[in-house]
């Protein structure tokens, strides 16, 4: 018994590590299957809802291509940009330097193509049932910043059924939305404060508010439920908040909304730029706004504009 | 007789047993070979002027992405994962020990067979179900049960590490007690003792070395899982203060964080050596448990 679970263990772990193995090699150019011509898509996890309707959208305009959808966080689509294992990367953060230029040597000092593609406005959750209305970039910053001095929801003035202590809901460090946040919120230099929840994904942060009374946390806008409530933001404290809409993303005055980016790998397929171009047309742009996001200029709707 | 085996038997006998042979080593160098690996892509942070060995076993500082103040200690997560396998063996002992001796000594035929493949059941439910089960259905339970703010916390990743490591230990535990020898129970009942005290006080110490071993393989299971964990303790690098608390395993920080790193940075080879130490404390733990199955046999 003993002797078979060792053996049974060691076949895993040896398998498992072929198959990373595998995963880091395995190249974008092989494309083709069964006459399709798929194009690999991998990145952020605020992206991917829109990024499959877009997958979905697409099979019907241009019959032949496929394209496949993989999330994991801007930073699993970036490293996947880097290793040449992708076609096109999403991110929900623009390319790192350092990125930048590990890119570029690894085509030959060709780098890869910068596509915006729309706008997510970053909301910031709570439990329906608390009654917080607005939050300043200060208090989020207080909240979140490792030494920052807010822990409960009484220094914030309000009283929450169900505790006063702050239960910070976080996301794991491969992900654009953290390091939006960081950047834009706790301050690049700082670092998070340590016994957040590190959730894995947008989603499951937004679940984790609608089940916990004393929550609060961040995630894109296309992750809006009935389930938790969405509280405005100002830059300062005593200023008044800005709830995030379209309108208000495009014109700047929501402190906390950022652009959604599309690299094109340079050994991509053409179709992969073909590809970029229709999302950059109205029917691709329509998705964006039915899948909760903020469409480019141009294409906001009327009435909000 | 001897004299009429043909030379091509004798061949083919020594071939199969060459064959066999490979089989055996096989293990051993699948074993070396991810030691090796896993050494070769960590150690190398070892020698670095940034890096402490002090600091990355008592430091509670885990930030590895910071871009001012970069610090790797591990000894949150250390605690977390020592927490949750703690507190999971405070479960699956009892539980997997006491269904052991129903299984071994009270329950015959039928309900024994169905039992047994029942609890192996158990053991073929994949970690990531679990995870799913601890999200979705512990999570609101242990909320409401005792008003706790989030339910992905120890208790909820010990429950289903203890659930998980049981099968292992029932049926190792049960071998152990079947080896126990049937005089001893006839010695115990012919001279008046009850059931309870047959168990008590002539199988359990009869059999204790095998039940050691039961727990411990328990144990690393529980040590080295991942993405039950991952899902269920709340992911949070803090030193648990209850069982109430989130906290975050080992094995969830290297899940969760190396796909984004890139190869042989700091961060990356950091993530391996967490590897070394986890490797290191099932190590530990499995030769333990195979001294103390040696044991059983010496006896």
């Amino acid at each position: 018994m003993k002797r078979t679970s060792t053996f049974a263990l060691a076949t895993l772990a040896a398998t498992l590590l072929f198959l990373t193995g595998c995963d880091k090699k395995g190249s974008a150019d092989g494309g083709k299957k069964g006459g399709e011509i798929a194009l690999q898509n991998i990145g952020s996890d605020t992206m991917v809802n829109l990024a499959q309707a877009w997958a979905e959208a697409y099979h019907d305009v241009k019959k032949g291509v496929s394209v496949e959808v993989v999330g994991g966080g801007s930073g699993v689509g970036i490293a996947a940009l880097i290793n040449g294992t992708c076609d096109i990367a999403n991110s929900s953060r623009s390319l790192e330097k350092e990125e930048e230029e590990k890119a570029a040597a690894k085509y030959e000092g060709k780098h890869p193509k910068e596509h915006v593609v729309g706008f997510d406005a970053l909301a910031i959750y709570v439990h329906p049932s608390n009654p917080i209305t607005e939050i300043s970039i200060e208090q989020l910053s207080e909240i979140y910043k490792e030494g920052g001095k807010i822990n409960k929801w009484s220094e914030l003035g309000v009283t929450v059924p169900g505790g006063d202590d702050i239960v910070r809901a976080s996301r794991q460090s491969n992900s654009g939305t953290y390091h939006y946040f960081r950047e834009a919120v706790v301050g690049k230099k700082n670092d998070f404060k340590q016994g957040s929840r590190d959730m894995n994904g947008s989603k499951e942060v937004v679940d984790l508010v609608a089940t916990t009374p004393t929550a609060i946390g961040f995630s894109g806008i296309g992750y809006k439920t009935d389930k938790v409530k969405v509280v405005k933001v100002s830059k300062k404290t005593g200023e008044a908040g800005v709830a995030p809409s379209i309108k208000t993303t495009l014109d700047k005055t929501y402190p906390i909304a950022r652009p959604m980016f599309m690299y094109v790998s340079p050994n991509a397929k053409p179709e992969a730029e073909e590809y970029i171009q229709w999302i950059l047309t109205a029917p691709g742009q329509k998705i964006v706004i039915e899948t909760g996001y903020v469409p480019l200029p141009e294409f906001a709707p009327k009435e909000e504009k | 007789m001897t004299g009429s085996r043909s030379t091509l038997s004798i061949y083919g006998e020594k071939a199969i047993e060459l064959l066999i042979r490979l089989c055996g080593v096989s293990a051993i160098i699948f074993v070396f070979a991810i030691f090796f690996f896993v050494f070769r892509e960590g150690a190398p942070i070892l020698a670095s002027k940034d890096f402490s060995l002090g600091k990355f076993l008592t430091s509670t500082e885990w930030y590895p992405t910071s871009m001012s103040n970069v610090r790797f200690g591990t000894l949150a997560l250390l605690a977390g994962t020592l927490s949750v396998t703690g507190v999971a063996m405070l479960i699956a002992v009892p539980f997997g020990l006491g269904a052991a001796i129903f299984v071994s000594e009270f329950c015959t035929g039928k309900v024994r067979e169905i039992l047994k493949i029942v609890i192996e059941l158990l053991a073929a439910i994949p970690s990531i179900v679990w995870g799913f089960i601890g999200l979705t259905v512990m999570n609101p339970i242990i909320q409401n049960l005792f008003h706790v703010p989030v339910g992905l916390n120890v208790l909820n990743a010990a429950i289903l590490l203890a659930l998980m490591s049981i099968p292992v230990m029932v049926s190792i535990g049960e071998d152990a007690l079947k080896a126990v020898p049937d005089s001893y129970r006839e010695g115990a009942l012919a001279l008046g003792a009850t059931r309870w005290q047959i168990i008590w006080r002539v199988l359990l110490p009869a059999a204790k070395n095998g039940l050691l071993a039961a727990v411990l393989l328990g144990v690393g299971r529980a040590v080295g899982e991942t993405m039950a964990v991952l899902m269920a303790t709340g992911h949070a690098v803090q030193i648990p203060h209850s069982i109430f608390d989130s906290c975050r395993t080992l094995t969830a920080t290297i899940a969760a964080e190396l796909g984004e790193t890139r190869e042989h940075s700091p961060h990356y080879q950091v993530l391996f050596l967490i590897g070394i130490l986890l490797f290191t404390i099932t190590f530990i733990v499995n030769l333990i448990a195979d001294f103390v199955v040696k044991g059983v046999r010496k006896k």
